[in-house]
């Protein structure tokens, strides 16, 4: 029974070999079948119907769902299909706003390429969409309904791999449309800017925010002294756009075509990489010895965060309170270019790259400003910087590399697998294991926390101790450590997040990549570049160490804290109006009171509190004094049932506790 | 005052409903029927609680209001109408009477409730009520074989109790 | 043919008050009001709904008075019937209930003015003994809807119910009760007729031990009413068949799925399912044995494509009801991931029969392909429109003339010309004169572009434009459609602006290629049988009916004169006395002529609004 077994496709005997189904048994042996709606990586949808092939016996199936039988016989291009394919994607296309000549993925779009291979040249439908207004009002992402065609991929991205499930379809038939709750913008929602939708949609129905303009003006204001730093996750997928094999290092292209784009001097994140590593581990080991808070989780991932802030409030204090590498360089640049170029700290602005499409997210988190001037001004993706080189008539493949600048543009190898999954970890081991033993590593390279699976475990012997590390990307899995951790069942030191898949090779601001293959190619570039260079290890960055001995004293110090540290928030999910549950809104007068009914608060009791507190107004006839309100979220879910009477946020309230403040209010109202 | 002391009780409501189906995200439609039954319609907040109640996505809980025409976000008239438009009906004319009844209450396909919210008027597919074609359900009493000036005058009925 | 009045010897002396939406529609509850107020008044000893101790023969004294479920004949509803003597009064109110006890109840004498009277022969009957509708019909999963109280679990038990359910539980196996079920070649009523059996077996295999049977009550087909009927009129025939499927594939929990616009069927439904776990008929220990069966009646909340089986299962599992690729089959993998058989009510219905009285008693009806009778809801331009029953492979001309009485004009007089028959709602065709002698039976009708669905049968006369059909239809698909895939979502919206430029008189011969063309791709890409279907309606008309379609495009003209737009007003100078009522109508002033003299219409002012015909006394616009 060990024997091949076959099937035939288009006429050739092609082997089955544990593929899922029919379509990628075709691709296999190089026969693309198209479709809008598979990917290998999310659950089969079944909606575009354009992956229909001709099974002898079965007639049109979807080839998507149709598992590979022995003795199978698919046509993939009947006249019968190709007249349906065709049809299918005029039909899309009369209800998709055509503006393909200003859309930003003219040149990526799934749509327009099968438009163009099918000999779509006209189309016999009537236009017909109902226009729906741009969701523009958030820093990473632009949402257009009107150019969706409901293919269902963002909605799979957001429930199945990030396990969020911020997108969703609405409406029925005609009218069905992919919107997030209640067809709210992004910005009030739970998003947390991953991009990941962006970076599945076939067409330009979500896709990142563009910054271009920004850095333009930037550029060309001469006042301004204009840094670019770029983050390790760019260097890998940069070549990609200009038809360089997928991995390949252009680090120094990319550092000469951004002088010649104007910025006075290029430098690398992965320094502030090499910092955090620094800082992080140091964290991590104080946390070790002192008794706090176990386990640690990485925050260098802004989406990660956001999910944190928002999801699991009651673990925010697990997570480190180092900055993001980005954080981190903007506020180590502010402190140290402006005495270097001699201007005013607000005349320098920071233009950083990355791959990602919540740093944008991040970069205007009030934390990250002093006086209104942000650390970093403007964040590019690594698409928007693909776009500007070309704009700018540079022509890549032909420019000498050059060197970044000194002393923000010097990194270790640990610094730069900052960029894969693990790679966070990885680097944070290198430093526990010298700091640990005082000794030097044979071999930098700890394979046990490589990997592209989505929850892995290591345990890591450094001397006598032992590290428990598990490594996680995807918000799906990161839900899975979290509960675990909540359960107190995690068994685990140190927890590295990555809310895209593959950690930052696989972010949303590269280019556009369909499979995984691109994204684990990526990742070996990173190891490539780690491999060849001379440092590996971050405290042995020359110009790290020269930081702390200038400006940040020891690890974790004082000054340390105040620029590399940060803190985070509870986060509402949902932004709603709070619903008045008594008392009319308009009489000025009353004591206004607000009870969280949101999921941790109900479960601690909000409800009965907020039935008690009726109850007793009613009873001593105090109803017309107070205005109740039920809010969905005080941000403080950790330590719920919270109340707010008139700004006074009470924690843990009891019944008691509430009547005591508001009979309280109460009467020094009168008395007043 | 009283109704704004009320609005606690209910919303208190939706608590019991969560309850009697045991929280589960399962029966997601059994709850918004019966939180659509207490309240008229599915208010934006009460959704919220209920997602995050069942631990479901918000936007998951939209999707599903959304989806069946049984639900409306929008609050419905006291008086609700219903025309069949089933093939039995609409080869016996059920379009004259939707116009008639339209025209009477000054509707459109667009509008489906009168500005004072004592009428909506909807058309559904089928009552399975085909033997009494064309069918009208006016607060879900069905009358049959209707012709436009019955419906009219059904209509004017109603409009008249309400003065 | 008809097997009623035998049955109806078994319920003793009673009054029996149709509630079926239709009765009630009309007046019914009064009229069971009215009886209890003058029976009580006359002196007649009224028994209650009977239990298990009352018996229930004739000899006792008094009557009992019940509602009944829907008996099919709903335009001559309020109907009464009155047994032993089989009596059926037609359109009955409540105001005449006082002398139906006078003279009937209490002197036995029949009404004349409140029986049928058969309009061919002049004729008054007497009940369902000569009422042509009735003894044209062959009434067997019908036969005790509408005769007995569907809210009474011991009259069911009386008339053997459940007796099947203990026999598949008690002395076969699951396997020997596929088997049987595979022998009767049962087939699903609900729209493919894919043999029962066979998706029993296909389940019953599958790995346990957490199998589902489902119940789909989700008649969404306009014009289709059958399912509604049974479910209203006797729901304990139903459980029963669901019981047995539960048996046959070793499920534990089932489920009915009845949609919302159906009220009273889920009341009798719910009622029944708590009365048979009282009596412990369901639930734990059923009949003794070890098996155990939960079942929940689920509402729907409007939506036509929770008909389709994965889209029935993802609404039951509280998500949007949009189907899912097939393989895997609900067999396979369905509700929760779990092997699950769901069946139609009619089928379901049918089973205890078909377990009760053997393989032969059930093949000695219909053909041999499709045996057994189907349910038919024969409506439209037809005398009798109701609830039908007869043996598969009774032809439409059977059907339409003589069951139903034969073809009416618009205001319901008999004697209109026939057209078409709609047969199968939107998924299925419109059949023309010449096919009247086709069987109706899955094979014969997939044959002729059309299918048996859920049963829908509209009569449709010549005063019926048939684009503006296939324009209903699609219409109803497109509302319906439930926007996953590209075919169906964006097909159905295409199709119907097609049709829409066809009707208002601005198609061209692209159009209608461009509308076939469009049709064809929908029934070959859709993902569900909603969307591979949806085009059946414009595809069979325009192959029975292309005429018609030309004459709109080429000629822009509607043949049935019901497409406005198409419309050219003239005035037949014959009839026309001058009046001048249309020229005062017409918004444009396209009308003029003398006073006393025929009017004419200048065709090039004209807007078609049809005000001047509405305004001629005499006709002469045509």
């Amino acid at each position: 029974m060990d024997e091949k077994k076959y099937l035939t496709i288009d006429g050739r005997q092609i082997a089955i070999e544990g593929e899922r189904n029919v379509l990628e048994v075709a691709r296999k042996a190089g026969i693309e079948i198209p479709t809008f709606c598979y990917h290998s990586d999310l659950s089969v949808y079944g909606a575009c119907r354009l992956c229909l092939v001709d099974i002898a016996g079965r007639g049109g199936v979807a080839s998507c769902s149709t598992a590979p039988e022995p003795g199978m016989v698919v046509k993939t291009s009947t006249k019968q299909i190709r007249a349906m394919r065709k049809i299918a994607v005029e039909l899309l296309l009369a209800a998709h706003d055509q503006s393909c000549t200003t859309c930003y993925k003219s040149t990526s779009c799934k749509l327009l390429d099968l438009a163009n291979k099918l000999g779509v040249t006209k189309v016999r439908f009537k236009p017909g969409f109902e226009r729906m207004p741009l969701d523009n009002s958030n820093p990473s992402l632009q949402r257009d309904n009107n150019k969706c065609i409901l293919c269902g991929d963002c909605v799979r991205m957001c429930q199945e791999v990030q396990g969020i499930g911020v997108l969703d379809f609405a409406g029925r038939g005609s009218h069905s449309r992919v919107v997030p709750a209640f067809g709210k913008d992004l910005k009030n929602v739970e998003c947390i800017y991953c991009g990941q939708c962006a970076r599945i949609c076939p067409t330009g129905a979500i896709i990142p925010k563009n910054e271009v303009s920004k850095a333009w003006e930037l550029l060309d204001n001469p006042e301004y002294k204009t840094v670019a730093t770029i983050a390790p996750a760019v260097r890998v997928g940069f070549g990609e756009a200009f038809g360089m094999p997928v991995g390949t290092d252009v680090t120094g292209k990319i550092t000469a075509a951004l002088k010649q784009l104007g910025f006075v001097a290029v430098f690398d994140t992965t320094f502030a990489a090499d910092l955090t590593v620094v800082e992080e581990a140091e964290e991590f080991l104080r946390r070790v010895t002192a008794g706090g808070t176990l386990p640690q989780f990485t925050s260098c991932c802004p989406a990660w965060v956001k999910y944190a802030e928002q999801f699991y409030p009651e673990l925010l204090p697990n997570l480190s309170s180092c900055r993001s590498p980005q954080a981190m360089f903007g506020a180590m640049a502010k402190e140290m270019l402006p005495k270097l170029f001699d201007v005013p700290r607000e005349k320098v602005k920071i233009v950083s790259i990355m791959p990602c499409t919540a740093k944008k997210f991040e970069a205007q988190r009030p934390e990250f400003s002093r006086d209104g001037d942000r650390e970093t001004e403007v964040v590019l993706t690594t698409q928007e910087l693909i776009q500007m080189i070309k704009g700018a008539g540079i022509d890549f493949n032909a420019i000498e590399p050059e060197a970044m600048d000194l002393p923000l543009g010097f990194k270790t190898g640990a610094g730069v697998i900052f960029g894969v999954t693990g790679g966070v970890s990885e680097a944070a081991l290198r430093y526990a294991y010298k700091k640990l033993t005082g000794k030097n590593l044979a071999n930098v390279e700890f394979k046990e926390v490589r990997g592209d699976d989505g929850y892995r475990r290591a345990e890591i012997t450094i001397g006598d101790n032992k590290v428990r590390v598990v490594v996680v990307h995807s918000l799906s899995n990161a839900h899975k450590i979290c509960e675990e951790v909540k359960a107190g069942k995690a068994d685990v030191d140190l927890i590295e997040v990555m809310a895209c898949p593959g950690g930052c090779v696989g972010g949303a601001g590269q280019p556009v990549y369909v499979g995984m293959e691109t994204r684990k190619q990526r990742a070996a570039g990173l190891y490539r570049v780690d491999r060849n260079m001379q440092l590996h290890s971050s405290e042995d960055n020359p110009y790290v160490k020269e930081a702390y001995q200038n400006i940040l004293g020891t690890p974790n110090s004082h000054k340390a804290h105040e620029l590399l540290h940060t803190h985070y928030q509870s986060r509402k999910r949902i932004q709603d109006e709070d619903v008045l549950v008594s008392g009319s809104d308009e009489a000025q007068e009353k004591l206004p009171v607000t009870i969280c009914v949101g999921t941790s608060c109900f479960k601690r009791g909000s409800q009965q509190l907020l039935q008690e507190l009726t109850d007793f107004l009613k009873e001593n006839n105090l109803q017309d004094q107070v205005a109740i309100k039920a809010t969905f979220c005080h941000e403080r879910c950790d330590r719920g049932p919270t109340a707010n009477v008139d700004g006074t946020i009470m924690e843990k309230c009891s019944f008691e506790a509430l009547r005591a403040e508001v009979v309280k209010r109460l009467r020094s109202a009168v008395a007043k | 005052m009283e109704k704004e002391l009320s609005s606690a009780t209910q919303f208190g409501k939706v608590c019991e409903i969560l309850d009697r189906y045991d929280r589960d995200p399962a029966k997601l439609i059994p709850i918004l029927q019966a939180v659509q039954e207490e309240y008229r319609y599915l208010p934006e907040e009460i959704l919220t609680l209920v997602a995050t109640s069942l631990n479901l996505p918000p936007a998951k809980v939209y999707g599903v209001a959304t989806f069946y025409s049984h639900f409306t976000l929008t609050p419905k008239g006291k008086h609700i109408i219903r025309l069949c438009d089933g093939t039995a009906c609409h080869v016996k004319g059920s379009t004259a009477l939707l116009d008639a009844i339209r025209k009477r209450l000054g509707l459109t396909g667009k509008q489906q409730s009168t500005p004072d919210l004592l009428f909506t008027v909807e058309t559904v597919s089928c009552l399975g009520a085909c033997g009494l074609a064309p069918a009208v359900v006016i607060d879900d009493k069905v009358h049959g074989q209707v012709t436009p000036e019955k419906a009219v005058a059904l209509v004017e009925e109603l409009i008249n109790a309400e003065a | 043919m008809s097997n009623i009045s035998e049955l109806s010897k078994d319920l003793g002396h009673r009054v029996i008050i149709c509630a079926g939406t239709g009765c009630v529609a009309n007046g019914s509850l009064e009229v069971y009001k009215a009886f209890q107020d003058e029976m009580t008044k006359a002196g007649i000893h009224l028994i209650d709904t009977p239990d298990h101790r009352t018996p229930l023969d004739g000899d006792q004294q008094g009557l009992h008075l019940t509602k009944s479920g829907c008996q099919g004949f709903c335009q001559m509803g309020p109907l009464v019937t009155i047994l032993p003597q089989n009596i059926l009064y037609c359109k009955v109110q409540a105001v005449d209930v006082p002398e139906i006890v006078a003279e009937t109840l209490v002197k036995g004498n029949i009404l004349e003015k409140y029986l049928y009277l058969d309009k061919s022969t002049g004729k008054h009957c007497h009940g369902t003994d000569d009422i042509p509708f009735y003894t044209r019909q062959k009434r067997t999963v019908l036969a005790n809807c509408g005769l007995i109280d569907p809210e009474s679990l011991p009259e069911y038990l009386k008339e053997n119910g459940y007796d099947a359910a203990r026999k598949a539980f008690c002395d076969m196996t699951p396997a020997e009760v596929c088997k049987q079920m595979l022998e009767s070649g049962l087939r699903g009523r609900g729209g493919g007729g894919f043999p029962t059996g066979r998706k029993w077996e296909m389940a019953r295999i599958q790995p346990g031990p957490k199998k589902f049977v489902i119940c789909n009550g989700d008649e969404g087909d306009p014009g289709a009413f059958m399912d509604r009927s049974l479910m209203e009129g006797n729901p304990h025939c139903v459980i029963e068949g669901l019981m047995i499927a539960a048996r046959a594939i070793g499920a534990d929990e089932g489920y009915f799925y009845v949609r919302t616009e159906y009220p009273l069927a889920v009341k009798r439904l719910r009622k029944a399912v708590e009365d048979a776990m009282a009596k412990g008929i369901l639930g734990k220990n059923i009949f003794g044995t070890e098996h155990c069966l939960t079942l929940h009646v689920m509402e729907g909340a409007g939506a036509f494509v929770c008909g389709e089986e994965t889209a029935l299962i993802a609404s039951i599992e509280g998500k949007r009801g949009m189907p899912t690729p097939k393989p895997p089959f609900p067999a396979q993998s369905g509700l929760w991931g779990k092997p699950t058989i769901i069946n139609n009510v009619e089928t379901l219905a049918t089973v205890p029969l078909v377990i009760r009285d053997g393989v032969a008693a059930f093949r000695a009806d219909g053909t041999e392909q499709a045996p057994g009778t189907k349910t038919f809801a024969l409506t439209g331009h037809v005398l009798n429109t109701g609830l039908i029953e007869v043996p598969m492979g009774t032809t439409l001309r059977h059907v339409v003339e003589s069951v139903g009485g034969g073809v009416t004009h618009d205001n319901g007089d008999p004697g209109g010309t026939f057209k078409a028959v709609q047969i199968g709602g939107p998924s299925g065709g419109c059949l023309t004169a010449e096919m009247l002698d086709t069987p109706l039976d899955y094979e014969s009708l997939r044959k002729v572009g059309a299918m048996v669905g859920s049963g829908g049968l509209v009569v449709m006369n010549d005063h019926t434009c048939m684009v503006r059909i296939a324009h209903f239809f699609m219409q109803f698909t497109q509302n319906e459609s439930c926007g996953k895939c590209v075919l169906c979502r964006e097909g159905t919206k295409q199709m119907l602006a097609l049709l829409d430029d066809i009707i208002e008189g601005n198609a061209t011969a692209e159009t209608l290629t461009l509308l076939e063309d469009l049709a064809h791709a929908v029934s070959v890409g859709s993902l569900c049988a909603l969307g591979k279907t949806a085009p059946s309606p414009v595809l069979s008309t325009l192959k029975y009916f292309r005429d018609e379609y030309e004459a709109h495009v080429f000629h822009k003209t509607c043949p049935a004169k019901q497409c406005k737009n198409l419309l050219k007003p003239t005035i037949d100078a014959k009839k026309c006395v001058g009046c001048g009522a249309c020229a005062r109508k017409c918004p444009v002033g396209a009308i003029s002529g003398e006073r006393k003299k025929p009017h004419v219409i200048n065709e090039a002012l004209c807007i078609k609004c049809g005000a001047c015909a509405e305004a001629c006394k005499f006709n002469a616009v045509i």
